[in-house]
């Protein structure tokens, strides 16, 4: 930047600034109270818009000064829906999984009243004496918020949040750099891409700004593919100006011109708010025309993925920004020299982009300080499936799949027994407990044949089949496979095949071995990322849980009681209540009727095994059970209940 | 009868090749364009009808088959008309493992309709997403574009008989026959 314009900047900046702190405290000005609703698509689906109504409309009918406004995710999902009230003369207090009537009790008791309804409390935000605050859960030693840091914070609609709450100050910082500083900055840092591969991302910056060619793009890949993460997501819904602030600071970086934001269509919300954003940018001139008065221009615009998962593959991706279907390409040359329209292009995962501003802002070393030796910063997980705490948890890297699953996510819900976590997705795998030491970072789970991939987390229990989770990642690719290569197209068919076989119970013990062969070829023949990381569930589950798949060879057994074809629900006679019919009643096939003693009978004909009558049956007489393999379920004798 | 029909038909493809081309304005014939003109126009008209993505290879001076491979090789696309309510049952990883599929099945079994059909009465379609972002209230369905959490068979159920209780209370006096017989 030239000398002559570092004053412009500092000066456009700081009225910014100003301008959107005097919002903010406007907000909260400690004279009344604000009602803050998690919005984000997990708050949603729990109720979250009905009690931002109820709240609305009460706060409306009593005539109250006080702003009812959205905010994103916390990561406490479990929770969900959350609001968080700040009172004056209170601390900020979280409330759980309230619904319009406690929202309507909030209003009443706690803004008109005195009574902060402990009853319905998640946490307190900050130290008090009143009530636990969240840094008194076990979580809290383990958690490092920096990405996530605002995201349940601020209102993500509203760009004078960000900015007061220290945002764009790392874009202005960035503007008076010279752009090989930025990239040395970032290459120092150590920070490695969170889109799974771990690619440096200086490296890639420099690569980019130093390749031929004049106009140059940056995309944001927010394609998140993996069926069992929600990291991306959150972080576009709850804080989307991290994410173009990254991206702005990249384009001065590497000397872009245009940037994409690639939001897969299944997100409606996340693209939205990046649109919402946008637009505020833009207004305010850190988006467009000589932002804050440099001579740096920059323009994004959102994109929207068509429901592909090879997308998210890089190569992939950019066909289908270019109106193509989305087969990936052979590498090199790379993106950063040759990408979008043939022009050198960065592309780089959300969670990467949102790291940038904090790298700015607290300098390379600071960002370096946190983490392992190879793997710098903090790590966001989706944490889902049998765990108690599902949602969002940040890390640093090197904390190990114990902490993560056990203290941050409090374990496994009802009593069950921890079986594995499948990390990585599609491309990773299945660990069990003997692994759960090690720590998180990019290269060490590669040794135990799963990879951190882009974050998510599903906790699976004694109730889950390894060799069902196979299969289903395996139907997955299969199906995602773009078919350009002929292993990865037709070597997942016949991998998919010999496990279905498996579920059903017609599996032969030289599969397992076909099964590993079939899994080199598909590796070593395939282009892409996809074909290449394919077999990796299969191979770590038949590592780590062989036993798995000879029950269900050699003994027609399925273990966890999962696998349709290898159960029968069973009604225990001598544990049946004459008088009780839940199961009757709740049978969505009418499959269950009374005997004449009025013990229930299942007509395994009919069953569709849905489970619902295990579900249904009250918990004093527990009746219902599956048994595996079917053969063992004793066969009704006429007239006569077994005894 | 039968000629009634085919006038209908020519009256929807003329009003489709209309829509289309309004849309089609507001573009430039640029290739990149491609898949936002398909987005917009699925948005409009619910789905991608034949006249449509004619109108749009014309526009923009591609191979008919060409728009076609696209189409086809994006899950969002559909090349049926959509029921009035949709039905997106979740099949992402947290969803499958706490018995999605059970939960399709459920649908399958009470729609009387496979995964990307759409039931005689265009009442409503059903198909399967890869996770919408809320594993946390597995096993997820979301219809009409609204996640809900925890769907299992008897919340099924639950919702088809609430589409019912509203069906009956924009129409009193129970169903009326449709002219669509
Ligand atoms: C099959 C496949 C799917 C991928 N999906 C994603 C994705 O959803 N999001 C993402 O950021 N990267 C994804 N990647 C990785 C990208 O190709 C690319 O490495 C990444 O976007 C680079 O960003 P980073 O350097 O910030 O990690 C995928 C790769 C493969 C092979
Ligand atoms: S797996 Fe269903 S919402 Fe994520």
């Amino acid at each position: 930047m030239k000398a002559a314009e570092l004053p412009t900047i500092v000066s456009t900046f700081r009225d910014i600034k100003d301008r959107a702190e005097s919002h903010w405290r406007e907000l909260r000005d400690n004279s009344k109270a604000v009602i803050m609703v998690g919005t984000a698509t997990c708050g949603r689906a729990a109720g979250a818009m009905e009690v931002l109504k109820a709240l609305r409309d009460e706060v409306k009918k009593r005539n109250l000064d006080c702003p009812v406004i959205e905010v994103g995710c916390m990561g406490h999902c479990y929770s969900e829906p959350n609001v968080t009230i700040t009172k004056p003369g209170y601390p900020p207090i979280c409330y759980a999984h309230v619904n319009p009537v406690i929202a309507e009790r909030l209003i009443k008791e706690f803004i008109l009243g005195d009574d902060p309804c402990l009853e319905f409390v998640l946490a307190a935000a900050e130290e008090n004496d009143l009530v636990p605050s969240f840094s008194d859960f076990p979580r809290a030693q383990y958690e490092k918020k920096v990405v996530l840091k605002n995201c349940g914070q601020i209102d993500p609609q509203q760009i004078e949040h960000y900015i007061a709450h220290g945002g764009y100050a790392a874009l202005s910082k960035a503007l008076q750099m010279r752009p090989e500083d930025i990239i040395d900055e970032v290459k120092r840092s150590g920070l490695r891409g969170r889109g799974g591969a771990g690619f440096p991302t200086g490296q890639k910056w420099e690569t980019c700004r130093y390749a031929a060619g004049r106009s140059k793009y940056i995309i944001c890949n927010g394609d998140e593919g993996d069926p069992g993460a929600f990291m991306d997501r959150a972080i576009i819904e709850s804080d989307p100006h991290s994410v173009l602030e990254g991206m702005i600071i990249a384009g001065y970086a590497v000397g872009a011109r245009y940037g994409y934001i690639y939001v897969r269509a299944e997100y409606p919300l996340a693209v939205h708010r990046a649109e919402i954003a946008l637009r505020q940018a833009q207004k305010l001139n850190l988006l467009g025309k000589n932002i804050l008065g440099s001579d740096f221009s920059f323009d994004i615009k959102t994109f929207q993925g068509s429901g592909a998962f090879v997308c998210g593959e890089e190569t992939a991706l950019i066909e289908s920004l270019e109106g193509k279907p989305g087969l990936p390409y052979n590498r090199p040359p790379y993106p950063a020299t040759r990408g979008l329209n043939g022009k050198p292009t960065v592309i780089n995962n959300v969670k990467t982009l949102a790291s940038i501003c904090h790298i700015i802002e607290n300098g390379a070393e600071w960002f370096a300080s946190i983490g392992t030796d190879g793997s710098k910063g903090t790590a966001v997980f989706a944490l889902a499936g049998k765990v108690v705490n599902t949602g969002l948890a940040e890390v640093p890297m090197g904390t190990t799949l114990r902490q993560v699953i056990f203290d941050v996510g409090s374990g496994i819900p009802n009593g069950k027994r921890f079986k594995a976590v499948q990390i990585g997705g599609p491309s990773g795998g299945c660990l069990p407990e003997s692994a759960l030491d090690l720590p998180i970072d990019f290269d060490s789970l590669t040794d135990a044949g799963a990879m951190m991939g882009s974050g998510g987390m599903i906790v699976l229990d004694e109730d889950d089949c390894m060799v069902e989770i196979a299969r289903y990642f395996l139907e997955f690719t299969q199906r995602e496979s773009c078919g350009k290569c002929t292993f990865c197209r037709l070597g997942t068919k016949q991998m998919l095949e010999v496990l279905d076989e498996i579920t059903k119970g017609k599996g032969r013990i030289e599969d397992i071995d076909m099964l590993m062969e079939l899994a080199q070829d598909i590796k070593a023949g395939s282009l892409c990322g996809l074909g290449k990381t394919a077999p990796n569930p299969v191979l770590t589950t038949l590592r780590h849980f062989r036993d798995e798949y000879e029950a269900h060879i050699l003994e027609g057994r399925c273990p966890a009681l999962m696998c349709a074809d290898l159960i029968t629900y069973y009604i225990i006679p001598e544990k049946c209540e004459r008088s009780c019919d839940a199961c009757v009643g709740t049978c969505t096939v009418e499959a269950i009727s009374p005997n004449k003693q009025r013990i229930k009978v299942i007509d395994q004909e009919k069953c569709v095994k849905c489970g619902t009558c295990l579900t249904a049956c009250p918990p004093q007489y527990n009746a219902v059970i599956k048994v595996s393999p079917p053969s063992e379920v004793p066969a009704p004798k006429k007239g006569k209940t077994r005894k | 009868m039968a000629l009634n029909k085919d006038k209908r038909m020519a009256e929807e493809q003329a009003e489709f090749k209309q829509q289309t081309k309004q849309i089609l304005k507001r573009f430039g014939r640029k290739r990149s364009n491609l898949i936002p003109i398909l987005q917009k126009v699925q948005g409009k008209l619910g789905y991608l009808p034949r006249e449509a993505m004619l109108e749009i290879a014309e526009f923009l001076n591609m191979p008919d088959i060409d728009v076609y491979s696209v189409v086809t090789f994006y899950n969002q696309f559909r090349l049926n008309p959509p029921g009035k309510h949709s039905i997106r049952v979740c099949l992402g990883t947290a969803c499958h493992m706490k018995g999605g599929y059970i939960t399709l099945d459920a649908w399958k079994r009470r729609l009387e309709i496979e995964p990307s059909e759409t039931t005689p009465d265009r009442e409503f379609d059903l198909d399967t997403v890869a996770c919408v972002g809320c594993c946390t209230m597995a096993p997820v369905t979301v219809v009409d574009n609204k996640p809900q959490g925890k769907v299992e068979p008897t919340k099924v159920d639950g919702l088809l008989l609430g589409f019912e209780l509203e069906r009956k209370k924009q129409k009193p006096g129970g169903q009326l026959p449709t002219d669509e017989a």
